[in-house]
């Protein structure tokens, strides 16, 4: 029981992993092409913004076993196998770029517009918005969005286990439900469910840190650092 | 203060549309602001003003009409819609623009707010960071150089836009309703400073504003906007000579009713030359009447008095008429109020364009 708990743990992070790398690798510039070229944005292109628009909704209201199988031979001539962890990562990595560009739109839009009218006023172009206004400011919703990638992932992950995608999905179907093996489907939803919890908590903290700057609690922790070595700050424009 | 013009707008009209409806924002505006003046925009919300202000750097692309800045003229520059091409992109980071809400950017230090500017420019590292603390001296602000906007006041976060706007060695700067979140304390403070900077660099401004404080306190011109128009612009001193000039009647207000009835009531311009005399007083000993001021808004504008104020003279018009015929005399504008009680009647008079040009 041991080997096969930490083989197929082993298995679902490799999957997880390279799956979340790729949907962020192509979600995030999909996300960003989706909110630039929407109407009045900086790129507005209708065209554009429509096909990726169909192709985003598709991709996410395809139930996922069906997505998988209809992939099995692009994920063949793109990996050589559609099954085992490897010949998951591919129908993982498209069923998450839809949801990854979704995320990203939403979290691009709720960036002040005022900022990006800044950045144009200095002389900056299209390139100047997306990276010194438009991610840094995002990046606490990106961070969160990428949290609830990865703990989707998850849950794709144990249902490719059951088609033959390997990982604890498969464990626990195989051993734990159809071998009748209770204990070991247990562990191994505990397993699952300890990862989850952990990635959401330090997905959490990440966002918590990076929404930080800047507010009272971090003011509090500079105030404090300040007070020893420079005098109180005039109070002649308190607000 | 010279008389080059540093932004000139020619028949400036932006109309939006939307579905089948057109709206026109900007209807033929013609402005000239002449370098290192500050030139004050105010007009009530819709009348147009921030559209104008944003078409001064292309920030919205006029249905018609020229904008030029500089001796550039940005309207010829290319770009469409919300994209701007390299050359108006260089234009507009010598033009300065602070904004009402500050749009600092959260994620970033003071400083390295401030250097972003910078940074668009491809200044390096080194220099972009003296530069940047050097601004910040400027605007007072140069402790907070590590804070982050979240940290600071609503005046300090203005200051911070403000040395952000100067970092391209901008000619011009644009201010857009920069004061209007601000308490009145702070409203003064920064006034006191955009004004610094207007002397100290020689900084032309542009200020659009619904506050006619705002325009009293820190402008040399200005101009009234209503509808998508410019109803009225010029020196302060020109609106004041402009018979009829509703900014002159906002910029220096007098009430004051008739004390009885038969007594005549007459508003006295100063706006020059004979202000600096005595004049109320050598009417009162040389027609040996009682006058009584109702009110007055006067201020000393460049070592003149200019303003406004109301007064009373015993009888009616017809035996007044040789002493109103001497405050003309002395260059004074004289209007007849004819049983007006309170200045904030509304006028009827046809408002004229373009001042006393």
């Amino acid at each position: 029981m041991q080997p096969l708990l930490s083989d197929s743990t082993l298995d679902t992070l490799f999957m997880v992993w390279w799956s979340t790398f790729y949907a962020v690798l192509i979600g995030v510039p999909v996300g960003i092409l989706l909110h630039l070229s929407a109407r009045g944005a900086m790129l507005q292109n209708a065209v554009v913004n429509k096909v990726l628009g169909a192709i985003a909704n598709i991709g996410r209201s395809f139930p996922f076993l069906i997505l998988l199988v209809v992939l099995m031979p692009f994920t063949r001539i793109l990996v050589g196998t559609s099954i085992g962890p490897t010949g998951m990562v591919v129908p993982l990595t498209i069923a998450a770029v839809p949801f990854v560009a979704r995320l990203v739109e939403a979290a691009l839009r709720e960036v002040d517009h005022g900022l990006v009218e800044a950045a144009q006023a200095m002389g900056g172009g299209t390139w100047t918005v997306i990276f010194k206004v438009l991610l840094p400011q995002a990046l606490p919703a990106l961070v969160a969005a990428v949290t609830t990638t990865v703990i989707t992932l998850i849950g794709y992950s144990a249902i490719a286990g059951a088609v033959g995608g390997g990982g604890l999905g498969n464990l626990a179907y195989t051993y734990g439900y159809l071998r009748y093996d209770t204990p070991l489907m247990v562990v191994t939803v505990v397993e699952l469910v300890v990862i989850v919890t952990a990635v959401q908590v330090v997905g959490d903290l990440i966002v918590r840190r990076l929404a930080g700057r800047g507010t009272r609690a971090s003011s509090l922790r500079v105030g404090l650092r300040r007070v020893r070595t420079e005098e109180p700050a005039p109070v002649t424009e308190a607000a | 203060m010279t008389e080059f013009p540093v932004i000139t707008t020619t028949g400036l009209t932006k109309v939006y549309r939307s579905g089948g409806r057109e709206v026109t924002a900007l209807d033929g505006v013609d402005l000239h602001v002449r370098e290192g003046e500050v030139y004050g925009v105010i007009g009530q919300s819709g009348a147009g003003k921030s559209t104008l202000i944003r078409c001064l750097n292309l920030l919205e692309r006029p249905t018609s009409g020229t904008v030029t800045v500089a001796g550039q003229d940005l309207t010829a520059l290319g770009g469409s819609g919300q994209r701007a091409n390299a050359a108006l992109r260089a234009a507009r980071s010598h033009i300065g623009m602070v904004f009402q809400h500050f749009n600092l950017l959260s994620s970033r230090t003071v400083q390295d707010n401030v250097e972003l500017p910078l940074e668009i420019l491809k200044v390096p590292r080194r220099d972009r960071a003296r530069k940047a603390l050097e601004l910040l001296d400027l605007v007072g602000l140069a402790d907070k150089a590590q804070a982050y906007p979240g940290q600071l006041s609503g005046g300090q976060k203005q200051r911070v836009g403000i040395a952000r706007a100067l970092a391209g060695d901008p000619k011009v700067l644009l201010s857009d309703e920069a004061t209007s979140a601000l308490d009145p304390e702070t409203t003064r403070s920064i006034l006191t400073l955009l004004r610094d900077l207007n002397q100290q660099l020689g900084l032309t401004v542009v200020l659009i504003t619904h506050e006619m404080d705002v325009v009293k306190t820190i402008c040399d011109s200005a101009a009234l906007m209503k509808g998508g128009r410019i109803v009225e612009q010029g020196t302060v001193a020109e609106l004041l000579a402009t018979p009829g000039s509703e900014l002159a009647r906002e910029l220096f207000p007098v009430g004051g009713e008739s004390s009885a009835e038969g007594r005549t009531v007459v508003d006295v311009t100063f706006h020059g030359a004979a202000a600096t005399r005595p004049v109320i007083s050598e009417l009162a000993r040389t027609y040996n009447v009682d006058v009584s001021i109702l009110g007055a808004a006067m201020d000393t504008l460049g070592g003149k008095q200019v303003g406004r104020m109301r007064i009373e003279l015993p009888g009616r018009f017809e035996e007044n008429v040789v002493p109103i015929g001497f405050l003309r005399e002395q260059g004074l504008q004289v209007d007849v109020v004819e049983g007006a009680t309170a200045d904030d009647a509304p006028t009827t008079t046809p408002l004229q364009k373009e001042g006393a040009q």
